[in-house]
């Protein structure tokens, strides 16, 4: 075992340390914090681009903790499709973190170091190859979210932090419920083991285990937002201060992350799509009715995460082998795009004046809650000019982006997805169905950001924000990723098939997990 | 013993989900945590109900399944129990923040008109 064989573990271990270190530190040290999360982030994000192309080699590493070997002991596995998600989960926290930076990491204590367990937390649910050992990373994510929704106080930040524990800590117990019921039947925690043992349940006990499948997918539906299981997303990822929303966008993306792997390796997609599909099409219809009628752009936001949530379930569903490597394309495109549009609203926002509101009684809620938890604090630091230019430049790129207007990836992702699942002979009902709602929803998108935009940068009173380089740089670093996709969706492309197929056939995940 | 169980966690899931719907923060709390007692006991429960069985294989004896529990779900069990603990005390801080913040003890943070 060389060296780089220990890589699997750098994006676990790296931000624990991170996090570990910077609690003992006081809190008034504010700059010290920052440089040790920077380079952290950092190496995170270096850890993670070496893993992509360790895995793009066709590698699927298991590394086995404590050296005990599967399925006896824990491993963490990493595959294109992990290596992937880790990747975007450390594009996704430098930028919050670098954000954060301009004043956000000083409206509450330990701003860091959460955001670090939190990073932990989420790496860890990607890389793991056991079942059990997922829900203990997932409750860390979630204890590290718990907290970042809440930094910088104040009601609506409270009192739909209340709503989102309550329910997400329901969902863990539908998580262990449904753990235990794989458990009982199968004898392993293993995803390997259990990919294995699962066809060979006697009939007898397999209406046991489907059950215990069931209660599982909704232990991540909730987390992935899927309608009737979504209400709590909008309200706590728009009350929560901005860098944490934009990493809270991967978030819903750990749930179908966790679909996506779990249903292929179990049960090779044979059986419960339909429920995907519909569910999916409902959440997209969910997502662009919210979009439309949402009057503060925090709510527009999330409404377009759950329309991302609802398009990825959807097409997941169809269990078509083409468009889930569209799927995974449109998974991160849509992912870096709403983290973008989750900054840029709190920079936008600044520009209006309270009370130049007229329409929105809800948006004024929100403004006052976004203010709340900042103070009054010296400006440091260089304000860029041409503040509302760029602002406005940045607003229409997302806008193009979620919408999915070409050349951009959202549109290429979708035509990707559309492709595969109108070359069926004959093209199924469902087809044309996903068809209409991408539309419309991406009619829906560039209606409802619109006619955001024109309130916002139209207005004739309005005061021009400061807004500093360090907090325009994430934004920038986010759409120039998509722009980046754009032009390289060959490769990308092309990574997203090999993924997608070695999700339909996981003999060699098995192969490699269990030392056959 | 199975039957004896099975009520449990049968009594403690359906009194859980019925204070976990009721407007009162603190029923909330109290229902989540008597669920979480009930799905403690339904992991242990997982792993086969035997009696007087020790986890661990006694040295020098056969390694006979039979004759010994099941460890694993008892592992799982402490895990989950330390987790379940560790959240319920979150919530309780967010639940005192909410009574601070907004003056009441409704989930949603204001009464609703009776």
């Amino acid at each position: 075992m060389t060296w780089t064989d220990h890589l699997a573990i750098v994006p676990i271990v790296l931000p624990l340390l991170a996090g570990a270190a910077m609690l003992l530190l006081d809190e008034r040290r504010n700059a010290l914090k920052g440089l040790v999360s920077l380079i952290a982030g950092v190496g995170l994000l270096a850890a993670a681009i070496a893993l992509v192309q360790r895995a793009d080699s066709g590698v699927v590493q298991a590394y086995a903790l404590g050296a005990w070997p599967a399925p006896f002991g824990i491993v963490l596995v990493v595959d294109r499709l992990s290596a992937l998600m880790v990747l975007l989960a450390a594009v996704l926290g430098l930028c919050a973190l670098v954000f954060s930076l301009a004043r956000w990491h000083r409206a509450g204590p330990r701003f860091h170091a959460l955001l670090q367990f939190m990073l932990m937390g989420l790496n860890g649910a990607f890389l793991t190859g056991d079942l059990f050992n997922l829900f203990v990373f997932f409750e860390l994510m979630l204890a590290g979210s718990y907290a970042l929704a809440l930094h910088g106080s104040g009601a609506p930040r409270v009192r739909a932090g209340l709503h989102y524990i309550t329910i997400n800590l329901a969902a863990s117990f539908f998580f262990l419920i449904g753990t235990a019921l794989i458990y009982g039947v199968t004898g392993t925690l293993n995803m390997a083991d259990l990919a294995v043992r699962i066809p060979a349940v006697p009939a007898d006990d397999l209406a046991l285990l489907h059950a215990g499948a069931a209660i599982l997918g909704v232990a991540f539906l909730v987390k992935a937002g899927m309608w009737p299981l979504g209400f709590w997303l909008t309200p706590t990822y728009g009350a929560a201060a901005a860098p944490a929303a934009a990493l809270f966008a991967i978030l819903s993306k750990v749930g179908v992350y966790a679909i996506l792997r779990l249903w292929l390796l179990f049960f090779g997609g044979a059986s419960g799509g339909e429920l995907l599909l519909y569910g999916g099409m409902a959440t997209l219809v969910f997502g662009l009715v919210g979009m439309l009628a949402s009057q503060g752009l925090p709510r527009l936001a999330g409404y377009s995460l759950l329309a991302s949530s609802g398009t990825l379930l959807a097409v997941i569903g169809t269990g078509e082998g083409g468009a889930l490597a569209a799927a995974l394309f449109y998974l991160v495109g849509s992912t870096l795009g709403v983290a973008a549009l989750y900054l840029l609203v709190e920079l936008v926002e600044r520009a209006r004046e309270p009370g130049a509101e007229i329409l929105a009684v809800t948006a004024a809620a929100f403004l006052g809650a976004e203010d709340e938890g900042e103070g009054p604090e010296e400006e440091v630091g260089v304000a860029i000019p041409a503040t509302m230019a760029l602002l406005g430049l940045a607003f229409l790129l997302c806008a193009l982006l979620l919408a999915g207007l070409p050349p951009l990836p959202l549109y290429l992702a979708k035509f990707g997805i559309l492709a595969a699942l109108l070359a069926a002979e004959p093209v199924p009902g469902a087809a044309w169905a996903i068809l209409a709602l991408l539309m419309l929803s991406g009619l829906a998108a560039i209606i409802a950001v619109g006619r955001a935009g024109v309130r916002i940068f139209w207005a004739t009173t309005r005061t021009v924000p400061r807004v500093r380089v360090v907090e325009m740089a994430p934004v920038a670093l986010l759409l120039g990723l998509c722009l980046w996709l754009t032009i390289a969706a060959g490769p990308a492309m092309r990574y997203m098939n090999d993924a997608a197929q070695a999700l339909r056939a996981p003999a060699p995940y098995l192969d490699n997990v269990l030392r056959r | 013993m199975e039957i004896v169980l099975s009520v449990a966690i049968g009594v403690l899931t359906g009194s859980g989900v019925w204070l976990m719907l009721r407007p009162r923060t603190f029923q909330v709390i109290v229902g989540l945590s008597l669920i979480s007692y009930a799905v403690n006991l339904f992991i242990v429960v997982m792993g086969r109900v035997q009696g007087g069985a020790a986890p661990i294989v006694e040295a020098g004896a056969r390694a006979d399944p039979a004759r010994f529990a099941d460890p694993l779900p008892q592992a799982l069990v402490l895990t989950a129990i330390v987790i379940g603990f560790a959240m319920t005390a979150l919530l309780l801080v967010v639940l005192l923040a909410a009574r601070g913040v907004t003056g009441t003890d409704h989930v949603d943070g204001r009464e609703t008109d009776q």
